[in-house]
């Protein structure tokens, strides 16, 4: 692609400074909206453009806007700027060095569903992250871009910065909102959704920072324009994260749809060393592991392509790569263990089971297991698979199961016969 | 009514009301879908996935919304794919549920499987090993095997105490979160949580003192496990080895239903121990919670203090007698010719020893003298709380006015009971002096000053004459459908009390807050039968000093009026004969010339009336101890050698000749005191998931009295005048009686355990009132009337009324109306 859409800064110097990216028109449409349109219009643009969410669950936009309802107040917007996902680097670059396109567009959705105050939740480790946005949205406020009565209108809108205390369990939404409040960050069962009851049990809608930073460039250039990247059921552009055993890893801006050959082998250039590619995770540890035989190479990354032809949803798009020097056992207790120390203990499954799989893992790759304890370990993943609370506990045994099923002498190496 | 929902549960039609939720429904028809979570008591967690279940909901036509058919005609219906919590999810029409197929059954496994990897198994040393959920649903739904290694489960310290009163044991904590969420959702005293996550999750006190709360011990209760214990009862039996006997506990007005767990042991000589108390379900009284004096606060009856033989006073000196000596003494002194006999009760005493001294006094022309500080039971017994009525019930269109009561410490299950009503929809004004813990959940607040409570109300019947502050509180009264009035003892002596009692009468009467169901007049009352008192005839004694110093012969049951003021010490040394009632040997019955030992309230039967105006019996828990009888014996047997008609063989025969006598109780029997109806939520022993040996009640939910408004009759409330207190105008510092929950009566004096809690031994002050008398927080000081002379310390606290000191009931300083003292700071050096 010759221009970006969402990794501007690659192409334009200085568009994190406030006066260049209004240079570059940034803020213009924020002003249009505000000034011209009616907020349900703004949903609708969305809705047509067929942006879906780009946090991993892929959910359409424009809908889960037009979900909240208007007799309740007030409505909150909440960017999740969590990124814990392993392999999962894309919304740091963006916040990083294009990030006011990111506000305008966190901007534009409180817009839309009538939100007075949003909400940037940052993972704890982004704390240099959270000055530098505090110091943007205090330009903004100088700008008169936030604040009360914006551009003369009656619509006000403060947004604010908040830190969460390191745990991967806060970028699923509903710990997400319990951590804002101050409390554990532990999901909350639904129904109600956040839509109907979110942040302080008011309407909320929850964003993906990539997700929102898609949406100044709709508005600008129209739901139609969107429309003419990506495929049919994913239009536009996702940042794809490569890493893992590939030549050239980082963040990707590709039209949805491109495949995983073209990923790895002409954007990434190809596996290190040469070796033979053996596998690919698509969204981070959240990830089955497919077996990167031709049939997923030619698959187009896309959210329904990748349901139909591997089973595995695209998720965040963070793309590990997996090659023969890897043994799929090592790379499962990594994934394991990350689980296990991340799983919130609310429910009992992946609480428990986390625990279990881990000491499983443990003992196979201590040369301390038996054959069967593949099975066990397998078998531990399934008694938890469709039971838990949150995905989080579901998530943790997609590697196992998919691993163990289709790369089982990798096990076997180590168990003691 | 609330809108019905009609379900399938296999197989079974169920209806209920809508946002039942699935695994409420089920057990409605009998349907057990396993829990550990979930409570019905508390909000839906869905954490411990134990009751998933198959849901099957009908299809819509995405088009048309109606109903699709399948061939045979019958709506089609989809199930998800994925096992639902039934815990979570509400029922809704035409809903199909699945309990039994495999998948349920190999989920259940799984579940309790994966709790069991991380649990100790230590069922053996375990408290609750017997009737441990945990327990009972592995046995029913688990595997037999454990595939875990022991060597990989995590060990933990085995004891950790959350205070003085609770132990932790973290690894029986199997996470479901009732206690956390029982100390925040029902109770207010959010002083548990959770910190860390994963298998690293554990409880935590976050309050100083550890876990302070006067509710802690319910989580013992509802801990699904054996990983909340209490200190009195941890390693004490093994619950099979328990038996269960119901009782009402006598430690407030409220009559909380109890069990009482009982073991034979070789130190009671064979004979059984009380090992603990628990709460027994009855949903228009306490439900299933108990405070912690009443779980705790048993331990007088075991006390070695208690006197086991009658007494008699030979040659200045109590000595031993046998029981024919002693009833021929009081015999003697009672036929003795214009004997002035004056018989003062206690609130403490069961209704047939108080219809028995009654009966006794009354046939000697003497005089009942309740020994109180409150006023109002003939108010109350007139137009007090209507029968039927259930706080449980109040809500929307109801207002409850509590005046000069600190709830919370009053009577706590009232507080939470009150603070739920308001949750439901409830107006809440509460009237007081001084800041108190009820006031959080009020819609308005009025604050007086001491003395003022009568005249405070009195402007809302002279709206004119109401400020504004107070104006919307005179408005909600007036707008509410329903209206209850709780009045307490805070900062009140008798005189006060009248005239408060009269106030809240009046408002009563001109609201027609009387005569309906969820209406009437409540007393918080200072003992667990003072209602009872009133009602058997017993009244207080404004002038109690005159009274008792004129009395040819003095009988005190339950009362110990010497222990309590010297200026009644004297009294009752003036009078000619007193006879003692007692348990222990107290001030009182050192000055008596007979004691009669008596049963403590577990080892005899009986019966109480709440303030709620509830008859409740309670049972002989432990056999009588040799020695000692119950009051209702001892009185009866007097009266029968007196040539009285009276019971002294059982209580029962009692309470027949009470229902002849006494109006409201025309109805209440044993039998009718024992009936029970199905409670809901159904939380019994039968039920494997809430734990314990607690809460099934097949002993009987009492009898809620008619109140004489109920039974049509004419009221003779006398004149409901508002009248202020008289000014009283003394030198020195004003000193106000106030309740503490956890006080040096003689009922805590052994329960040891409670120590740490009790209220502080001190004045407690505003900075201004301190600083006028020239006090410091935490300095000792010389406290002194004309009749006695104290040390007592100072507690500064800006939360309180200036000019006056506040000071705890039963702790120390003999205080039980305003009055007026002098306090003087102790030299510095003296006495080094």
């Amino acid at each position: 692609m010759d221009k970006h859409i969402l990794l501007r800064h690659r192409d334009i110097d200085g568009i994190d400074k406030l006066d260049i990216y209004r240079d570059v028109g940034g803020f213009a449409t924020f002003e249009k909206v505000v000034k011209t349109m009616l907020p349900q219009d703004v949903i609708m643009e969305i809705k047509n453009s067929g942006l879906r969410g780009r946090g991993g669950a892929g959910f359409p936009t424009g809908v889960k806007w037009s979900f909240l309802p208007n007799n309740i107040w007030p409505h909150y917007v909440v960017a999740n700027a969590d990124e814990s996902e392993p392999g999962t680097f894309k919304d740091r670059e963006i916040m990083e060095s294009n990030p006011f396109q990111f506000l305008e567009g966190l901007m534009l959705a409180c817009f839309a569903v009538q939100a007075e105050t949003g909400y940037i939740y940052l993972r704890g480790e982004f704390w240099e992250l959270a000055a530098s946005l505090n110091q943007k949205i205090k330009e903004l406020e100088a700008a008169h871009l936030l604040g009360d009565n914006i551009f003369g209108s009656n619509y006000s809108l403060h947004i604010h910065t908040h830190l969460g205390a390191g745990a991967y369990i806060c970028g699923e939404e509903t710990a997400l909102l319990e951590s804002i409040e101050g409390k554990l960050g532990q999901p909350r069962v639904r129904p109600p959704f956040p839509a109907i009851a979110g942040l302080f049990a008011k309407p909320t809608v929850i964003n993906n920072v990539e997700t929102l930073t898609n949406v100044p460039i709709i508005m600008q250039n129209g739901a139609d324009w969107h429309r003419t990247l990506g495929t049919e059921q994913s239009p536009g552009v996702k940042i794809f994260c490569l890493s893992g055993c590939i030549k050239q890893p980082g963040n990707y801006e590709l039209p949805l749809g491109v495949t995983y050959r073209e990923l790895i082998y002409t954007h990434g250039g190809g596996i290190l060393g040469d070796h033979a590619i053996k596998a690919v995770m698509s969204a981070g540890d959240s990830s089955d592991v497919v077996v990167a035989d031709d049939h997923t190479l030619d698959t187009p990354l896309a959210y329904e392509t990748c349901m139909e032809r591997l089973h595995a949803p695209l998720g965040s798009a963070s793309v590990i790569i997996v090659d023969e020097s890897v043994n799929l056992a090592w790379l499962v207790d990594k994934t394991v263990n990350f689980f296990k120390h991340e799983s919130c203990g609310k429910c009992t499954p992946c609480r428990e089971g986390t625990f279990w799989m881990n000491r499983l893992t443990h003992h196979i790759m201590q040369g301390e297991a038996i054959s069967s304890d593949i099975d066990k370990l397998r078998t531990v993943a399934v008694h938890m698979q469709g039971r838990c609370l949150c995905a989080l506990g579901e998530f943790s045994t997609m590697a196992v199961v998919s691993a163990v099923d289709r790369f089982r002498p990798d096990f076997e190496k180590y168990v003691r016969s | 009514m609330a809108e019905r929902i009609s379900l399938l549960i296999d197989n079974q039609t169920v209806s209920v009301p809508i946002g039942t939720l699935v695994v409420d429904a089920a057990k409605l028809v009998g349907i057990d879908i396993p829990v550990f979570c979930h409570h019905p008591k508390m909000e839906p967690v869905g954490m411990c996935r134990l009751c998933l279940v198959e849901i099957g909901r009908p299809v819509r036509d995405r088009t048309s919304g109606e109903l699709v058919k399948d061939e045979t005609g019958a709506v089609k219906v989809a199930f998800s794919g994925k096992l639902e919590t039934s815990c979570t999810t509400q029922v809704s029409e035409g809903m199909v549920v699945k309990t039994t197929t495999p998948e349920v059954s190999e989920a259940r496994n799984s579940m309790l499987e994966f709790l069991l990897t991380s649990h100790p198994l230590d069922c053996p040393i375990c408290d609750k090993g017997g009737e441990c959920p945990l327990q009972n649903l592995t046995l029913r739904y688990g595997p037999g095997i454990s595939q875990f290694p022991y060597d990989d489960k995590k060990h933990l310290a085995k004891e950790l105490p959350l205070g003085e009163l609770i132990i932790l044991d973290r690894e029986r904590c199997i996470q479901c979160g009732r206690c956390v969420r029982f100390q925040h959702e029902i109770v207010d005293d959010p002083v548990l949580q959770f910190r860390a996550r994963g298998r690293s999750m554990e409880i935590q006190t976050n309050s100083d003192p550890g876990f302070d709360s006067i509710f802690s011990g319910n989580t013992t209760d509802v801990c699904p496990v054996g990983a909340l214990t209490t200190v009195d009862f941890r390693f004490g039996a093994r619950p099979w080895e328990l038996r269960q006997v119901a009782s009402i506990c006598t430690q407030c007005p409220v009559g909380c239903n109890i069990t009482i767990n009982l073991r034979r042991e070789v130190k009671s000589g064979g004979g059984a121990t009380i090992k603990r108390i628990m709460p027994r379900q009855n949903e228009q009284v306490n439900e299933i919670w108990i405070c912690d004096k009443g779980r705790l606060g048993h331990h007088f009856v075991e006390s070695e203090r208690r006197l086991t033989q009658p007494l008699i006073r030979k040659d200045g000196e109590l000595v031993p007698a046998s029981w024919e000596e002693a009833y021929q003494l009081v015999e003697d002194q009672l036929r003795a010719e214009n004997t002035r006999l004056v018989t003062l009760a206690g609130g403490r005493l069961a209704n047939e020893d108080l219809f028995n001294l009654f009966q006794l006094t009354d046939s000697k022309r003497g005089k009942p003298v309740l020994y109180s500080q409150m006023a109002g039971g003939d108010l109350t017994a007139q137009i007090g709380l209507s029968a039927g009525s259930n706080l449980g019930e109040m809500g929307k269109g109801s207002v409850i006015l509590v005046i000069a009561s600190d709830l919370h410490q009053e009577a706590p299950i009232w507080w939470l009971r009150v603070k739920q009503a308001v949750k439901r929809g409830a107006t809440l004004i509460v009237a007081g002096a001084r800041p108190t813990r009820l006031e959080k959940y009020a819609t308005h607040v009025l604050r007086y000053k001491y003395g003022e409570e009568a005249a405070v109300l009195a402007a809302f019947s002279h709206s004119s004459d109401v400020n504004n502050e107070n104006r919307a509180a005179v408005e909600a009264l007036s707008a509410a459908e329903d209206g209850v009035i709780f009045y307490g003892s805070d900062g009140l002596g008798l005189t006060g009390s009248e005239h408060l009692a009269k106030a809240c009468a009046r408002l009563i009467v001109d609201h027609k807050f009387y005569g309906r169901k969820n209406n009437g007049l409540i007393a918080v009352w200072d003992a667990a039968n003072t209602q009872g008192a009133w009602d058997m005839g017993f009244r207080p004694d404004r002038n109690l000093k005159g009274t008792l110093r004129e009395a040819d012969l003095l009988l005190v049951a339950a009362a110990d009026p010497a222990g309590d003021d010297p200026a009644f010490a004297k009294a009752v040394q003036e009078a000619d004969f007193v006879v003692v009632f007692e348990l222990f040997m107290t001030a009182t019955a050192q000055l008596a010339d007979v004691v009669f030992p008596v049963l403590a309230q577990p080892e005899r039967e009986g019966s109480f009336t709440s303030g709620e105006r509830r008859a409740q019996r309670f049972n002989r828990v432990i056999e009588r101890r040799d020695g000692p009888r119950p009051d209702y014996e001892i009185s009866g047997h007097i009266a029968r050698l007196m040539g009285l008609n009276l019971e002294e063989k059982s209580p029962v025969l009692v309470m027949n000749q009470i229902a002849s006598k006494v109006p409201a109780y025309s109805e209440v029997s044993y039998t009718t005191m024992s009936a029970v109806s199905p409670q809901w939520p159904i939380i019994g022993r039968a039920d494997m998931y809430y734990g314990g040996t607690s809460y099934d009640n097949k002993e009987g939910l009492g009898v809620s009295l008619p109140s004489a408004a109920d039974r049509g009759e004419e009221l003779s409330l006398g004149a409901l005048i508002f009248t202020d207190s008289p000014a009283e105008t003394s030198a020195g510092l004003r000193l106000i009686p106030v309740t503490a929950l956890y006080d040096r009566g003689q009922m805590l004096q052994d329960t040891i355990q409670l120590a740490l809690r009790l209220a502080p031994q001190a004045l407690l002050m505003h900075p201004v009132t301190a600083a006028v008398y020239g006090v410091q927080d935490g300095e000792m000081v010389q406290v002194s009337t004309s009749q006695w002379e104290m040390e007592y310390s100072i507690l500064v606290n800006d939360s309180l009324p200036e000019d006056v000191a506040l000071v705890t009931r039963s702790n120390g300083l003999p205080v039980q109306a305003p009055i007026f003292v002098q306090i003087q700071r102790q030299r510095k050096g003296e006495g080094d």
